[in-house]
């Protein structure tokens, strides 16, 4: 099937489509994938502007916060003008008036149990951006159980983590409970309150999960699956360990004692 | 048996701010106490009340993580680099 670009279009993408690796075939697979980003917040932002700069066809976002002006150190799809607005319907303003190309489907809701996997099923990729545990343990098994690969990025204080999570092979890639086997009890996490950020940490490991999700989408290069990339913006040094397939993880091991999605309790409330 | 730990960020509050220090020990378990005599306080962020390592917490010697070798029995040689990795969520710290 030929694809026919605008002559718009072959301006907006020139610097992919000169890319052998990209070329006007990437570009289409590109325009033609589905990319869900839960959250809109200090790694959503980045993530998502550049994957609809990069003309992703269709990006899903997940976020039931309004704008807040503690948002803004670092929250750089949304802007003054935009405070008490949902962020998911901010975030859409900011990514169509950027690129038209792009379909925004905004999902203004708390994800949960019930409606997680109707929300991720259709898509073809999934950053996890959110700021509590129950959400990434929730996002991570639903992955998991509908083989989609999961790009996770947390990030705190001066640090930043990163890692590729590839259901698609569930033999060989590691999961996210191999990693963590399950969240902090919420009694025990003492900092419920603002631990505090350097925006620009959500902009640097937003941007690389963005990288990976339009690796994963070009299928060039090679994706961090199997490796944990930690940033620590204070020295400015990336290092990366191994992460390996828990045979006993609860999960994905041998014995995997979760078949179904688990809610865990919110430690807390506060969103950042 | 000097070994270097990177400290992630949750944990410098106790560390005086320090992103990798120097400690003496032979494996892991005596790493944790030896840090514990150094920053008194860390240990609990670490391990269980049982003395557990945390599950949301990993201890990683040259980049392996201490679950895929021995635990907390891990030996430790001179010049090995151990990083803790805690699970970290956005805003929220474990």
């Amino acid at each position: 099937m030929s694809f026919q670009f605008t002559e718009e279009q072959i301006k907006r993408y020139s610097r992919h489509i000169i890319l052998p690796e990209v070329g006007g075939k990437g570009q289409q697979k590109l325009l033609q994938s589905k990319v869900l980003v839960i959250g809109a917040g200090g790694l959503g932002s980045p993530s998502l502007y550049y994957l609809a700069a990069a003309g992703v066809g269709t990006i899903g976002i997940v976020d039931f916060d309004v704008v807040d002006f503690s948002n803004l150190q670092r929250q750089i799809l949304h802007n003054t003008e935009r405070v008490g607005k949902p962020k998911v319907e901010s975030a859409k303003m900011t990514l169509e008036a950027l690129n038209p190309d792009v379909k925004v489907i905004a999902y203004n809701e708390r994800i949960h149990k019930d409606n997680v996997m109707d929300i991720i099923k259709d898509y073809d990729v999934v950053l996890d951006g959110s700021d509590n545990f129950p959400t990434r343990f929730l996002v991570n098994d639903a992955c998991y159980f509908l083989g989609k690969p999961l790009v996770s990025a947390a990030i705190l204080r001066f640090e930043g983590q990163l890692t590729t999570f590839d259901y698609r092979d569930k033999e060989n890639s590691p999961c996210y409970r191999c990693l963590f086997p399950e969240p902090p009890p919420p009694g025990l996490v003492p900092s419920c309150q603002e631990a505090g950020l350097l925006g620009v940490v959500g902009g640097i490991m937003g941007t690389l999960q963005a990288n990976e999700a339009l690796k994963l989408i070009l299928e060039i290069g090679e994706p961090l699956v199997g490796k944990l990339l930690v940033f620590d913006a204070l020295t400015t040094e990336f290092n990366i360990v191994k992460l390996r397939k828990d045979k006993k993880c609860p999960l994905c091991g041998e014995k995997p004692v979760i078949k179904e999605l688990i809610e865990y309790d919110q430690a807390c409330d506060i969103h950042f | 048996m000097a070994v270097t730990v990177r400290i992630p960020t949750a944990l410098r509050r106790v560390t005086q701010g320090q992103g990798e220090v120097q400690v003496e020990a032979k494996t892991i378990g005596e790493l944790i106490d030896a840090l514990e005599k150094e920053f008194p306080g860390i240990k609990e962020r670490l391990v269980e009340e049982n003395g557990e390592i945390r599950k949301f917490v990993n201890f990683f010697v040259n980049d392996e993580d201490i679950r895929f070798l021995k635990g907390k029995d891990t030996e430790l040689k001179d010049g090995d680099i151990v990083a803790i990795i805690p699970a970290i969520a956005g805003g929220t710290e474990a």
